[in-house]
C-alpha cells in the first residue's frame, strides 16, 4: 500500500459550483445546487497575451488550480503538477479536423500549438513561473483516478506536496454525439505527503485491479443534476470524494478505475500520530 | 482543519532511485520492423525518410513512414481499436519476441501486477480526420459509426488496445506530453514500480503520420523542405516520422549484463508555448535531475543521444543546456535524421535506440548534419562509432515547455 497522503485544499469550478466553500455547503445538503452558466473565467495568471490565447478547457483548469492554491500561499514556483484530463480540448480538435477537410487545407498556427494535451499544463507553468515537473495523462472515464494514483506515487517517490488538476467539457454537437460530456468540470487538489502542517483530509489509495460488482460510489442524496454531472464528465467522478469530505464522513469512496475495477480511498479526519522526532 | 504535530520534511526530490532491469525492448519505425532492422540501417548509413507520399497531402516534406501499415490489421476481436495508431502498436508488440516476454511476466507476477505506461501526442487523430474527410464529401451531419471515438480517437486508446490486447489488468495511463510523453512514461512506471503499484512495467510509446501535425508544423514554418539536418548550420526544421516502441522494465537485483534505468529527469520551460527556453534552463534542469537520480556525475555518460529536431532555435536551446551540464560534452548524436521526428513515440524510439548502443557497442551517427554549426558548441558522430557505452542519456522536450532526460546503462 503507497503512504497515505493529504488533501490541504480544494478547487471547484462547474455551472452551478463556483469555489470549494459553496460546493462544500451544497454537497452537505446546507444550499441547494442551482444550475447556471459558468462565470468567464479570466486567466489572471498569464500575461495579457498569452491570456488572449488560452482555450476554454486551459481557462476552467487553471481556475480551479487558482482556487487550490490560493489558500495556501505554496511556493508555485517549485510546486509539480499532474493535469488529468480524458479529451482535452474537443472543440479545437473539431476545428482542425474541419480545416483538414477543407480544400486547400486551412489550419492555424495557434490552434495548432494548443492542440497538445499538455496545453493546460503548459499555460499553467507559464502563469506560475513553475519549473517543476508536470505531466498530463489520460485513463479514459478512470482518469480522475489514474491522477489521483500518479500523485501518490509522486509523493511517496519524489516530492513533498503536489497539484492535481482534473478536467474535462463537453465538445461541440459533431463530436458530443460520439465522446458526450454532460457540463464542464474542473477539480483542482493541493495534495501534500502525510507529514504536512494542515489538511482537510487524509487519503490513503487502494486500487482494486479486480471488477468490483458493488461499481463506484454515486453523489448521495443530491439533486439529480448532481448525479448526472457527476455520471457524465470524468472530472466530475471526484464528487462522491468531495461530498465525504465536505460531510467530514470517513470511511471508504469507491471512485472508477479501469475495466470495472475501482480505486478504493480511505477519508480520514484525524491527525497521524506525531512522527518521531527528526 | 486537522493539524499534525510536527512538520518533518526531507528533500526526497535528488535522491537516488533504485535501477530498473530491462528485460525486453523492441521498436518500428521508418527503418524497418524489430531492432536488427533499425541496428542495421544505423550501420550501413540508410535513413528512413522520403519525400512525402502520403495520399491527398500536397507539403514540400519528407516524412518518416512504416512502410504497409494500411495492410496490417487487428488480430480477431480487436477490431473496434482499428485505426492506424492501435496498427502500429500491434506490429510493433510482435517484434523481438516482446509478446512472449510479456507472456512471461502475466504468468510470474499476475496480470494484475503489470503496469502499463504509454505515450502518445496524436493517438488515432488520423482515423478522426479521415472521417470529417469522409463527411464533408457526402454532405452528411454526422461523422459516421466508424469513428468509434473511445477506441480510436480518445488520447487512452493506445492504453485500452494494449491492456486488453496483451491481457493487462495492472495501473495503466497514457501520457500525452507532446514529444516528451514517451520519454516520461519512464518516469512514470519507475514511480508505480518503487510505490509497489506493479511487479514490471510496459512503457513505450505510439504516434502515427496525419495531416493535423504535417499542416500544423507547416503552419509554424517547422517542417524542412528537405531531409531534416539535425545539429546542422543550414538546418530548417523538422521531418516527421511515425513509430513506437516497447520497453519491459522489472524489478530485479542489478545484473552486469542487463542494461536498467537508471536515473530520470523531468522538468517544465515556464516560457512558451511552441519554443523552447532560448538558454535551455528547462533542459539543463531534466538532464541534472537525471544524472542526480543516477547518482552519476556528467562525466560518467559516454554517449548523449539529442532531442535535436533540427529547427535552429531547438537544437541551440538543447546546446546551451548541455553547456550548462557538462563541462567535457560526451559523444552524442541526434537520430532524427534517421526516423524522422515520431512526436509522442521519439522519447521510446530513442531510448531504444540507447539500449541498442548500450548491447550492440555502436554508436550512430547524426545523420545529415551537413556543415557543422558555428552557434553550436556540442560536436556531434558524423559517422557511426564501434564504441562499448556502459552509461547513456537521451533527451525529450516537447511544446508546452515539457522536458525529460533518461539515463540508461549497466549499473555498477
Amino acid at each position: 500500500m503507497i503512504p497515505p497522503i493529504l488533501i490541504r485544499s480544494i478547487g471547484v469550478i462547474a455551472p452551478g459550483l463556483t469555489d470549494w466553500t459553496t460546493t462544500a455547503a451544497i454537497l452537505r445538503g446546507e444550499i441547494q445546487y442551482q444550475p447556471a452558466p459558468l462565470p468567464p473565467l479570466a486567466p489572471l495568471l498569464l500575461p495579457p497575451n498569452e491570456r488572449r490565447r488560452a482555450t476554454p478547457p486551459t481557462r476552467l483548469a487553471m481556475e480551479a488550480a487558482r482556487q487550490a492554491i490560493e489558500p495556501i500561499a505554496a511556493d508555485l514556483t517549485h510546486l509539480p503538477s499532474v493535469f488529468a484530463s480524458s479529451d482535452g480540448d474537443l472543440s479545437l480538435i473539431d476545428r482542425l479536423c474541419e480545416g483538414i477537410a477543407q480544400q486547400p487545407v486551412a489550419l492555424s498556427p495557434t490552434l495548432f500549438h494548443n492542440s497538445v494535451h499538455n496545453a493546460a499544463a503548459g499555460y499553467w507553468s507559464i502563469g506560475s513561473g513553475c519549473m517543476s515537473p508536470s505531466t498530463s495523462l489520460a485513463a479514459g472515464d478512470a482518469t480522475l483516478s489514474a491522477g489521483l494514483l500518479e500523485c501518490a506515487t509522486q509523493l511517496a517517490t519524489e516530492c513533498d506536496e503536489i497539484l492535481l488538476v482534473a478536467y474535462d467539457l463537453p465538445g461541440p454537437p459533431t463530436l458530443d454525439i460520439h465522446r458526450h460530456f454532460e457540463t464542464p468540470f474542473a477539480c483542482a487538489l493541493l495534495l501534500a505527503r502525510d507529514r504536512s502542517q494542515t489538511a482537510l483530509a487524509r487519503m490513503a489509495l487502494d486500487p482494486i485491479t479486480a471488477p468490483d460488482p458493488q461499481g463506484e460510489d454515486e453523489t448521495h442524496a443530491l439533486s439529480p443534476a448532481l448525479e448526472s454531472m457527476r455520471a457524465g464528465n470524468p472530472a466530475a467522478r471526484v464528487l462522491p470524494l468531495l461530498q465525504a469530505i465536505a460531510q467530514q464522513r470517513a470511511g471508504k469512496v469507491r471512485l472508477p478505475y479501469l475495466d470495472g475495477a475501482v480505486l478504493s480511498v480511505d477519508l480520514g479526519f484525524q491527525p497521524m500520530p506525531s512522527e518521531a522526532p527528526c | 482543519m486537522m493539524r499534525a504535530e510536527r512538520v518533518c520534511l526531507s528533500v526526497q526530490s535528488q535522491m537516488s532511485i533504485e535501477p530498473l532491469s530491462v528485460t525486453a525492448f523492441t521498436l518500428v519505425n521508418a527503418l524497418g520492423l524489430g531492432c536488427s532492422a533499425s541496428l542495421q540501417a544505423l550501420r550501413e548509413a540508410r535513413s528512413g525518410l522520403t519525400h512525402c507520399d502520403l495520399p491527398g497531402i500536397a507539403l514540400d516534406t519528407w516524412i518518416g513512414r512504416v512502410p504497409d501499415l494500411e495492410s496490417a490489421p487487428l488480430p480477431d476481436g480487436l477490431q473496434a481499436f482499428d485505426c492506424r495508431n492501435n496498427r502500429l502498436a500491434n506490429l510493433t508488440l510482435q517484434q523481438d519476441g516482446f509478446d512472449r516476454e510479456v507472456e512471461r511476466v502475466r504468468a510470474g507476477y499476475g496480470p494484475e501486477r503489470i503496469g502499463l505506461f504509454l505515450g502518445t501526442s496524436t493517438s488515432g487523430l488520423e482515423h478522426t480526420e479521415a472521417a470529417y474527410r469522409r463527411r464533408t464529401l457526402s454532405g452528411n451531419e454526422d461523422l459516421g459509426d466508424d469513428l468509434r471515438f473511445d477506441q480510436t480517437h480518445s488520447n487512452f486508446s493506445l492504453g485500452a488496445f494494449c491492456r486488453t490486447r496483451l491481457g493487462i489488468s495492472g495501473p495503466t495511463q497514457v501520457v500525452s506530453t507532446a514529444c516528451s510523453s514517451s520519454a516520461k512514461v519512464f518516469a512514470t512506471a519507475s514511480r508505480h514500480l518503487l510505490s509497489g503499484l506493479c511487479d514490471a512495467a510496459i512503457v513505450g510509446g505510439t504516434d502515427t503520420l496525419c495531416s493535423t501535425t504535417l499542416h500544423g508544423f507547416a503552419s509554424l514554418e517547422l517542417l524542412s523542405p528537405h531531409p531534416c539536418q539535425p545539429w546542422g548550420r543550414d538546418r530548417r526544421g523538422i521531418s516527421l516520422g511515425e513509430g513506437a516502441g516497447f520497453v519491459l522494465l522489472e524489478r530485479l537485483p542489478p545484473s552486469p549484463s542487463r542494461p536498467a534505468l537508471l536515473g530520470y529527469g523531468e522538468s517544465s520551460d515556464a516560457h512558451h508555448i511552441s519554443s523552447p527556453h532560448p538558454n535551455g534552463l528547462g533542459a539543463a534542469l531534466a538532464m541534472r535531475a537525471a544524472l542526480d537520480r543516477a547518482g552519476l556525475p556528467p562525466e560518467a555518460i559516454d554517449y548523449l543521444n539529442l532531442h535535436a529536431t533540427g529547427t535552429p532555435a531547438n537544437d541551440r536551446a538543447e546546446d546551451r543546456a548541455i553547456a550548462q551540464c557538462f563541462t567535457r560534452p560526451p559523444r552524442a548524436s541526434g537520430t532524427k535524421g534517421w526516423t524522422g521526428h515520431t512526436l509522442g513515440a521519439a522519447g521510446v524510439t530513442e531510448a531504444v535506440i540507447c539500449l541498442l548502443a548500450l548491447k550492440q557497442g555502436f554508436l550512430p551517427a547524426n545523420l545529415n548534419r551537413g556543415v557543422q554549426d558555428p552557434d553550436l558548441a556540442l560536436d556531434v558522430l558524423e559517422t557511426g562509432l564501434e564504441f562499448s557505452p556502459q552509461i547513456v542519456m537521451t533527451n525529450a522536450f516537447g511544446f508546452g515547455g515539457t522536458n525529460a532526460s533518461l539515463v540508461l546503462g549497466y549499473p555498477r
